[in-house]
């Protein structure tokens, strides 16, 4: 039955977008007025509708209900609870329905909420939520049906693979999801101000706090989804550009883009089409993303072909939401005024130049990961790699971190460099001595070395906004923007630092044997084998001890998994304040004198965590900046509702006297 | 090679290919584990292997994947640069032998020029945009 009702709720939410979206246009016009206040309780049903359908959906994966032809698929009844439920979403249809609930929730939580901007525009919002809603809608129930039945029902599932079996990735797609999906609020509010022609000041200050949350989580879902390909593919590597990352990063880059310009729209009421652009630009980037990811076009333009359905439906939602978008742009943008001009040394001249920087890496990110697909088309299979997006990126991104250094110093408007140039000494003479002493130490490289550089400058330079003030009273906003800068520096470092000074041990040791890297000598005392709930592994006993000090143990795993069959490096990670010791176990090898072997993979990562701690600071910073904006409104709110009783109050006593 | 395809799947949270095996039956090639004594000669190797795609993974380098594939092609690598040849002249072989897609970094040819203008495009086009917006109609200025 369960099945059945969970199908039967996604119909229902469907419909309810259908009506949102109905009832929305129709509020706009004078004729259709009744039907507006219908347009905020539906949106509340619609989402919690599509929650239960997803409720659903989770419950025959923890039953592990095989007659579903997804649980059949992608879940077995071994597997531990919590990779039960991750398996939910671990697979095409089930993500599908995470991204429609998600958007569903979305909609509800801004219709039940989202008071500030005149109603006509939060109108002209819901509906295009609804509308964008509705497409995702028909691709689930039409091309990817999450509760289709399989008869006759198999004895046991197929397993979920071994490698998202994993607390670190069970977590990773929801995250980044809420932040793919949040940015939809985003391109939703863009919509209605355009419909609406009000775009300004409050525009922003409303769009603000969702831009923020879902710019909060995709920078949590890339982190983690990075720390997870550092730990888990056992070579050490953090990012690939990947077609699949990058489809992660341009939703990122697009959305910081919108978080700095809506920041200048709120305090100074300018930037108005530029801000309204990225609001739509950002969602259609997660489009774009999920497009490449879900279509299978990444692998091959051909294996479009095999499964041509579910990629020309999603191919045609992009036509109709991105195109759509652009054209209401193009025809509007034209009555939107700019807004206030300003100097290019102001603080909104900083943010113009962050945005187009940003932009200009997004740009090269989306052209390198789609020209492969290009050139296939015409035949000929090219590779676009790290060698290419690293520096091309870096290109941009350099004068970004530079204008970074000053550009939240300066006052708005208009301003002069002389005013903070002796502030900006401290950092500058930071570059220098820096970058002379990274030379000596024999960095070498160009990135690495400017980027060992420039980044302890910019920690420093990121804290100097808070130079002078009271720091109890400082605003959180701006605590915010200190630790999200901060934090930037920080993962630059890391960056620079683990190409810069990595140092990489591959060997076949003998029982007993001790091999050193950088500092550390590692020890293999014993291989044994271990078991767990769905894997057998043998498992490496290290001894490591860092500059002859205590030794500590590490155990690497070579695991092998039965459901579906797989073997896997399970790596062993050892951190210390200044770096981290990466040990991976693979096979056992004999040598020619009979003696067993066993490969071992060895890495000395002076100071990588800090590329994940400043993720995480990034985040932190943001989440900072929400709190400060959503209790600055709160606060609003409540002031506002005690003048309207106060008001009425004397009203009241007026009459009566 | 299954590593990075579940990588990819992974993160999209597609259905996961059904699991493939590389070739086990074979050892792996001399230097596929082991490092070159060198270590100039070996950072060479490493650094040109970064470069090069493992033709069977989604998206690693041959420096970091486990095919077997990978292992082959580190160790002809390996053995080349101990030989003394110039990594780019190991690169144009490979390229000869598996076409473009092996390299990581693309050519400049007629088919790939685009990628190497795009960024001096936008340099001028940001330039332009910046020139424009802060020229004479300031009001502050």
């Amino acid at each position: 039955m369960l099945p059945e009702i969970g199908l039967g709720l996604l119909w229902l939410a469907a419909a309810l977008a259908g009506l949102q979206l109905l009832a929305g246009a129709a509020g706009l016009t004078a004729s259709g007025q009744a039907m507006a206040p219908l347009v905020r309780p539906v949106a509340i049903v619609q989402g919690v509708l599509a929650a239960l359908a997803f409720a659903c959906l989770i419950t025959l994966f923890v039953e592990t209900d095989v007659s579903v032809k997804l649980v059949a698929e992608n879940s077995h009844s071994a597997k531990p609870l919590m990779y039960k439920i991750a398996g939910t979403w671990g697979n095409h249809e089930g993500s599908m329905l995470l991204w429609v609930t998600v958007m569903g929730l979305g909609g509800a939580f801004v219709a039940l909420v989202e008071r500030r901007l005149p109603e006509r525009t939060m109108l002209a919002t819901l509906a295009g939520q609804a509308f964008v809603s509705l497409g995702f809608y028909a691709f689930l129930l039409l091309a990817s049906n999450p509760f289709a039945r399989l008869y006759p029902a198999p004895e046991d599932g197929n397993g979920l693979n071994p490698l998202l079996q994993d607390p670190g990735l069970a977590f990773h797609p929801p995250t980044l999801y809420l932040g793919y999906v949040g940015l939809s609020i985003a391109f939703s509010f863009a919509i209605g101000a355009l419909v609406t022609r009000q775009v300004g000041a409050d525009f922003a200050r409303a769009m603000r706090p969702w831009v923020l949350g879902a710019w909060i989580f995709l920078t949590v879902g890339i982190t983690a989804g990075s720390y997870w390909a550092y730990y888990v593919l056992g070579w050490g590597g953090w990012w690939f550009w990947d077609p699949v990352e990058n489809a992660s990063l341009m939703p990122w880059l697009a959305a910081t883009a919108l978080l700095h310009s809506c920041s200048v729209l709120a305090a100074r009421n300018a930037l108005r089409t530029w801000t309204v652009m990225l609001g739509v630009v950002a969602f259609s980037m997660s489009m774009i993303g999920t497009f490449l990811v879900r279509s299978g076009i990444l692998t091959s333009v051909h294996a479009f072909a095999v499964d041509p359905k579910r990629g020309s439906f999603i191919l045609a939602l992009l036509a109709i939401y991105i195109g759509g978008a652009l054209l209401l742009f193009a025809l509007r943008a034209g009555t939107v005024s700019e807004g206030e001009r300003f100097n290019i040394t102001s603080r909104e001249g900083a943010l113009v130049f962050n945005n187009v920087m940003l932009s200009s890496i997004l740009a090269i990110t989306l052209l390198g990961t789609l020209y492969p697909l290009v050139t296939e088309a015409f035949g000929a299979k090219v590779s676009v790699g790290p060698p290419y997006f690293t520096p091309v990126s870096a290109m941009f991104a350099l004068p970004m971190v530079l204008v970074l250094l000053v550009g939240p110093l300066l006052r708005w408007r208009r301003d002069g460099l002389g005013r903070v140039k002796a502030q900006v000494v401290g950092p500058v003479l930071i570059i220098v001595i820096c970058g002379v002493s990274a030379y000596a130490l024999g960095v070498h490289a160009l990135l690495p070395l400017l980027g060992l550089a420039v980044a302890p400058a910019l920690i420093v330079a990121s804290f100097l906004p808070l130079k002078g003030r009271n720091l109890r009273r400082a605003p959180l906003s701006l605590w915010g923007m200190v630790v999200a800068h901060a934090g930037m520096g920080v993962a630059l470092f890391g960056m620079a630092s683990d190409s810069a000074f990595s140092l990489e041990r591959l060997v076949a040791a003998r029982q007993g044997e001790t091999v050193a890297v950088g500092p550390w000598s590692v020890t293999l005392t014993d291989v044994g084998p271990v078991s767990g709930p769905n894997w057998t592994a043998m498992e490496g006993l290290l001894q490591a001890s860092y500059a002859g000090g205590k030794p500590v143990v590490l155990k690497p795993q070579s695991r092998t998994f039965w459901a579906p069959l797989q073997t896997n490096a399970n790596s062993a990670l050892y951190t210390r304040w200044n770096g981290q010791l990466y040990t991976v176990l693979g096979e056992e090898t004999v040598a020619d004198n009979g003696a067993a072997r066993w490969q071992l993979r060895l890495w000395w990562k002076p100071f990588v965590p800090m590329i994940w701690v400043g993720g995480l600071m990034i985040a932190l910073g943001g989440f900072l900046a929400l709190i400060s904006r959503v209790a600055q409104d709160l606060k609003r709110r409540v002031a506002q509702a005690k003048g309207d009783f106060r008001r009425e109050a004397i009203a009241k006593l007026e009459k009566g006297a | 090679m299954i590593r990075r395809l579940s990588l990819t799947l992974a993160l999209a949270g597609l259905v996961l290919a059904p699991a493939l095996r590389a070739d086990d039956s074979m050892p792996p090639a001399p230097w596929a584990y082991r490092q070159l004594p060198d270590a100039a000669q070996e950072a060479k190797a490493k650094a040109l292997m970064e470069t090069l795609r493992c033709l069977v993974c989604q998206s690693q380098s041959i420096a970091d994947s486990d095919a077997s594939i990978a292992g082959d092609m580190r160790s002809q690598v390996r053995e080349r640069i101990a030989a003394g040849e110039d990594p780019e002249a190991i690169r144009a072989w490979l390229i000869q032998r598996y076409g473009d897609y092996v390299s990581y970094e693309p050519r400049v040819t007629s088919l790939t020029w685009p990628l190497f203008a795009a960024p001096l495009v936008l340099l001028a086009l940001a330039a332009l945009l910046l020139r424009k917006r802060f020229t004479g109609k300031g009001d502050g200025a």
